[in-house]
């Protein structure tokens, strides 16, 4: 009884933080011509709802794909048309074509909200809880602290709440998907997690491992017998959830390739934004192409999975991963939230997992690494400080940019100079945490837990 | 890294509780404010731009200075720091002002003052006992203390989402209760004066103050069977409370009864022009009363026993602060009101004075007269429930018995404060925060008392219950039918009603307990 009862009070936590955030301004209020995210997503509602799906992706003259148009798989589409029928219900002024273009107001605010705050709660949020119910090996306390923990991670509240997204759903899928392969439920969770690529093609990311993973599985069981049937099972399942979701699209090879092509713009450059990767830090020398932000949710989502096993590197991980969206998140005035949300996520991180207390080696699972280091440099015992002064090298650095960002006025001839260094601050950091990763898979690797959930 | 794991409180969990629902109000800064945001404003102007002498007289916005004087140096105090926000909001002529950096400031201030209440708590858990029913944190009566005054609903939404600045009021009136407690009795003598002096609602429950501290502090010892011992008389005490009393009012009213302003701040403090009950009834007495006054017209003009033309058009239910005329039974004046209530506190002063038990006993005669004058007062409004909600708390987590009246008490209390949130984008906040702090209160509480008998009865449970069907139709059901127009009062009323049955039943189980309760015989000297 107690452990539903505290498992309550934290998915309630969760929402009121959720909720409160919404509160505040989304992306591109009140900046016409182009406005924002929130924008785009009403705008898909608008063509989703008056247009017939064969124009959905195409070019048209009630459908300027210009103006935000449709870059999502279908899921995206058939969720829009959803949220667009409760909206023609409630005011079919917010959906009107062409007319409702840049649509704002306090009731359509509340109305966009809700329509996130219900897929969250109805997708994501049962993902987690779950998920935390099945880890093994740990207590109750621990399993629900984790939920609140992961519930209360800033980026993906500030990102859907704030700034306007649905990432939640494709990462609520994505966690279905893995809690069903890690249950032995291998058709169901494929079945998730192709819902999860349909709904946001940035999870094929996460795509190759998923599948490593169960054609691993596959092999275990034997190529002969069980293992080749769960193959073919699984192949149809994939192939049938594709075909479901693209099936409008699958009458004519025109459409089926504008889709992709909306999807897969590769004549678009490499940052949409500024971005804390490696491409970014380089650009400053060679000049690269444009790759998407907010990419960084689905290197998020792995790691809040391991927040119990690795807790001070993991929050460290989440921390910076929140950090760098500092400037879209200003850009939004959604400073406030930030500060709070990370805040409160630190101090959950803190007082339920003690993390300053796991930073020994073994704690950090690098002890198998620093056994192999001390076989040619005996004098190697320092691991453990090095990384607690690096972490608060870390967090000096990102307090005093976010200080400076806020505060400062940066000089004329650098206008972007914070935002170019945040994402430099960030892409250090996110190498560093490459690197460690890198090295507890490569040294634990006997141990398989480890690699199913790092993956 | 030893430092900064100190720094960082691991393991002190009531730091966590704390710096948690810091950041949660924080987060609830873009929330609705009611008027009260521009009272406090116009006040920060008033105390700012004019002379004392000024204070109580100024009325160019209709939200005058009605707090005692203490309040109106706090204000004062605040404006120098709010200047530094924005100088605008100083202007008295500035009505209505409302720029982000004021809201800023207000949303800020009434936080930060918080502190006082954090720092309440934290004595108040330092004297409750309690017994440990198990190893767990999370079931010690200390913890559970704890969420319950930190993280009250009621005070979250009044202060922090209303806006007003009860928190640290209410740490003063918690801190004096645990200096009592601590037996440092000249203290929280001396803290409660200084309380009165900031805002006169504790008026309430001073007759607990003064028959408590006469009775258990000026006579040091009692005989043998616990009744009073006349010769352990101590002048010196009574003195030196009178000295702590008259010295406080001295220094606020002071200017004041220089300037020959006593009767223009009396007038202000005092309203009685207003209504026995405000635009929505407090759930009291009262309530039921208004109620029961309005069935027995609507049968009665069925009935033709009553001619139509002789009932007053506006109702009490139109929303209006006016005084009106009960239609069937005898209409209420503001004395008849001071005399009930009078009535009602008497048998527990009596049982502070007859049998006194301590500090426990002070604690809930405190509780029954800020609950009794909560049932019979003049013109209560709602908020004033949290008068006996937050010291309940600290007998909540003693005795079982006491247990379930303070959430049969809060969790109704607390639901009656709904219709102050009536905005769409508070409604998930507001209910969120209710499920989270019913749910926590009644489990956590279930599971400190699981060895005893249940908490609640068939019919408590039921009662309670049925707050979720009525909050669905008032709120979901009855905006979308066609009484909406026609009835704009029948969910208010509805609520208003609803809890005054629980809130009267509380009060009416827990003057019982105090009632029966057999008197401790000690002979303590104090």
């Amino acid at each position: 009884m107690e452990k539903w009862y505290l498992m309550t009070i934290v998915v309630l936590i969760g929402l009121t933080v959720r909720w409160t955030v919404s509160l505040n301004s989304y992306s591109g209020a009140g900046k016409p011509p182009m406005f924002g995210d929130y924008e785009a997503q009403r705008h898909w509602q608008e063509i989703t709802f008056n247009l017939p799906v064969k124009q959905w992706y195409f070019n048209s003259s009630d459908n300027n794909l210009q103006y935000w148009g449709l870059d999502y798989p279908p899921l995206t589409a058939y969720h829009s048309l959803l949220c667009a029928y409760v909206a023609k219900f409630i005011n079919a002024d917010w959906i009107a074509l062409h007319t409702s273009r840049g649509y704002e107001s306090q009731a359509h605010k509340l109305f966009m909200r809700s329509t996130v705050l219900i897929a969250d709660l109805l997708i994501y949020i049962p993902a987690v809880v779950l998920y935390c119910c099945c880890l093994k090996e740990i207590s109750t306390k621990k399993k629900i602290a984790n939920v609140l923990c992961i519930l209360l991670y800033p980026g993906l509240i500030l990102i859907d709440y704030g700034h306007f997204q649905y990432n939640s759903v494709s990462l609520g899928f994505a966690l279905w998907g893995v809690l069903g392969v890690s249950c032995d439920w291998d058709l169901l969770g494929s079945l998730a997690f192709c819902l999860a690529i349909n709904y946001k093609q940035m999870e094929l990311y996460h795509s190759l491992p998923f599948f490593c993973f169960l054609l691993g599985k596959c092999f275990k069981k034997g190529l002969k017998g069980k293992g080749f049937v769960l193959l073919v099972k699984l192949a149809c399942t994939v192939v049938a959830s594709f075909i479901l979701c693209w099936l409008p699209f699958f009458t004519e090879r025109e459409q089926t390739l504008q889709v992709l092509r909306r999807l897969f713009p590769v004549d678009r450059g490499l940052f949409e934004d500024k971005v804390a990767n490696i491409w970014c830090s380089f650009n400053v020398l060679l000049k690269i192409k444009d790759i998407l932000p907010r990419h960084i949710q689905l290197i998020m989502r792995p790691v809040c999975l391991v927040l119990s096993d690795i807790p001070f590197m993991s929050t460290w991980f989440l921390l910076v991963s929140t950090f760098s969206m500092l400037p879209l998140l200003l850009k939004d005035e959604l400073l406030m939230p930030s500060v709070v949300t990370t805040m409160a996520f630190f101090i959950a991180c803190v007082t339920f997992f003690s993390i300053f207390e796991k930073t020994s080696e073994e704690e950090l699972q690098l002890k198998s690494f620093s056994i192999s280091v001390r076989k040619y440099l005996p004098c190697f015992t320092f691991l453990s400080r090095i990384i607690q002064y690096l972490f608060l090298i870390s967090v000096i650095t990102m307090v005093l940019l976010t200080l400076m960002t806020v505060t400062l006025d940066p000089p004329q001839k650098l206008p972007d100079l914070f935002s170019v260094l945040v994402c430099f601050v960030s892409c250090l950091n996110f190498l560093f945490f490459l690197v460690y990763f890198n090295i507890i898979i490569m040294w634990d690797s006997q141990n398989g837990r480890n690699q199913k959930k790092i993956s | 890294m030893a430092a900064l794991t100190i720094a960082a409180g691991t393991g002190n969990w009531f730091s966590a509780l704390a710096l948690g629902v810091t950041l949660l109000k924080c987060l609830l800064i873009p929330t609705y404010y009611s008027t009260d945001f521009e009272v406090h404003r116009n006040w920060l102007a008033i105390t700012h731009s004019l002379p004392i002498s000024q204070w109580y007289y100024e009325a160019t916005s209709e939200w005058t200075l009605d707090y005692p004087p203490f309040f109106a140096w706090f204000e004062y105090i605040l404006s120098h720091v709010a200047k530094y926000f924005d100088q605008e909001m100083l202007n008295v002529h500035n009505l209505n002002y409302s720029s982000s950096r004021t809201l800023l400031f207000q949303r800020f201030s009434v936080i930060f003052t918080d502190i006082l209440f954090v720092y309440a708590v934290h004595e108040c858990c330092k004297c409750i006992g309690g017994k440990k029913v198990g190893k767990e944190l999370t079931e010690k009566p200390k913890f559970i203390l704890s969420v319950l005054l930190l993280w009250n609903f009621g005070l979250l939404i009044v202060d922090h989402i209303h806006f007003q600045y009860n928190g640290f009021l209410f740490g003063l009136m918690l801190l004096s209760i645990a200096r009592l407690f601590q037996k440092r009795h000249m203290e929280g003598a001396f803290l409660f004066a200084v309380l009165l002096h900031f805002k006169h609602i504790y008026l309430y429950v001073a007759p607990a103050y003064g028959v408590y501290l006469l009775r258990s502090y000026c006579f040091t010892a009692n005989k043998s069977d616990g009744s009073i011992r006349w010769n352990s008389f101590s002048f010196v005490r009574v003195i030196s409370l009178g000295l702590v009393v008259f010295l406080v009012s001295a220094l606020s009213l002071g200017p004041f009864l220089a300037l020959n302003q006593l009767p223009q701040v009396f007038s202000r403090l005092f309203p009685f022009k207003r209504g026995l009950c405000h635009a929505y009834w407090a759930p009291n007495f009262w309530a039921l009363y208004n109620a029961l006054d309005k069935v027995l017209s609507v049968i009665g003009l069925k009935l033709k026993f009553l001619d139509p033309n002789k009932i007053p058009k506006a109702s009490m239910t139109s929303g209006l602060v006016q005084q009106f005329q009960h239609t069937v039974l005898p209409s209420v004046t503001p004395l008849a009101t001071l005399i009930c209530t009078l009535i009602a506190i008497l048998p527990s002063i009596f049982c502070l004075w007859f049998k006194p038990q301590g500090p426990r006993g002070f604690l809930r005669c405190l509780i029954l007269c800020a609950l009794s004058s909560f049932m019979f007062g003049w013109h209560v409004h709602e908020k004033a429930i949290l008068l006996a909600i937050l010291p309940m708390s600290l007998l909540s987590v003693g005795k079982a018995g006491d247990a379930s009246v303070f959430l049969i008490l809060t969790t109704t209390g607390h639901y009656s404060l709904f219709p102050l949130l009536f905005t769409a984008p508070e409604l998930p906040i507001k209910i969120l925060l209710m499920l989270l702090f019913t749910i926590y209160s009644i489990s956590s509480l279930k599971t400190l008392f699981r060895k005893e008998k249940p908490l609640f009865n068939w019919m408590e449970t039921f009662y309670l219950l049925g707050l979720g069907p009525l909050e669905v139709c008032c709120e979901f059901v009855f905006p979308l039918t066609s009484w909406k127009l026609k009835y704009p009062f029948i969910p208010l009323l509805l609520t208003s009603v609803y809890c005054a049955v629980g809130i009267t039943y509380a009060w009416f189980k827990l003057y019982v307990s105090v009632l029966i309760d057999p008197p401790v015989v000690k002979t303590k000297k104090q």
